[in-house]
């Protein structure tokens, strides 16, 4: 199936652009960001802190098949229901720096919607650490299987 | 059991960076690469060590000198990184889609 997602990174430049229409109204894709029950549940990550309001702040945690926990956490800058949240987004203890996220929902019909997700890293390096970020986690999981199987 | 190292580990070190960008232009040995570097000898070869378990650096045997290349499967162009990227992202949105369309038909 060819993807939904559309991914723009201009080489040079320290931020990405991710767009996709969704197949829901704006206002459940809206919520999707902004309940943490719903959260957990499509991001497959624990919701320890969400604040969802100007100044307010979150903390999600996440645990590999072999029990590590990772952190993440940010702060709030916007949050303007059913058209954007400004945070920024940080993982706790990886080199990858911090991140300014800007969200832009918008209604196409009553039952269709669109993301516009601008993501600003620290430093051309640093965007491009972190675009090869699932590629690598692909790998270190191909290896944590590996292990599986070779300790068994 | 000894841990697996991974690209991660091998990128996240300046000096790493910096035998991976030499290696970029041309093979070298391990002394030619310890040359651009004040660190000792055995700190680098430590270095071109962690990339190899990486594999982002491969050994060739040329006569009595060992050469480092990069394996152009362990680096490749940020170009290549996009595709797992967007299906990353794919995936999570179309989970959201999924958990957004059980949510509204519970209502």
């Amino acid at each position: 199936m060819e993807p939904k997602t559309s991914i723009v990174a201009v080489d040079g430049k320290q931020e990405i652009v991710i767009t996709r229409n969704f197949d829901l109204p704006v206002d459940l894709l809206f919520k999707a960001y902004s309940e943490s029950e719903l959260i957990e549940q499509w991001m497959g990550t624990k919701v320890l802190k969400y604040d969802f309001r100007v100044h307010g702040s979150f903390r999600l945690q996440t645990t590999d098949q072999k029990g590590k926990q990772y952190g993440f956490h940010g702060v709030i800058h916007d949050f303007i229901p059913n058209q954007k949240i400004i945070r920024t987004f940080e993982m706790e203890g990886m080199p990858f720096g911090v991140q300014l996220e800007i969200y832009e929902f918008k209604k196409l019909t009553e039952s269709t919607s669109h993301l516009r997700q601008l993501i600003i890293y620290q430093s051309v390096s640093h965007r491009d650490e972190n675009l090869k970020l699932p590629f690598r986690q692909g790998i270190t999981w191909a290896h944590n299987r590996i292990e599986e199987v070779l300790s068994v | 059991m000894k841990l697996r190292r991974d690209v991660f580990q091998a990128i996240a070190d300046p000096t790493r960076r910096a035998i991976i960008s030499l290696l970029a232009i041309q093979a070298l040995t391990p002394t030619a690469i310890a040359d651009n570097f004040e660190s000792s000898r055995q700190t680098i070869s430590k270095h071109i060590q962690i990339l190899a378990e990486c594999e982002i650096l491969f050994q060739e045997q040329k006569g009595r000198e060992i050469y480092y290349h990069l394996n152009p499967n362990g680096m490749k162009d940020i170009a290549e990184f996009i595709d797992p990227f967007r299906k990353f992202w794919d995936e999570r949105f179309n989970e959201l889609e999924t958990v957004m369309k059980n949510y509204q038909s519970k209502r």
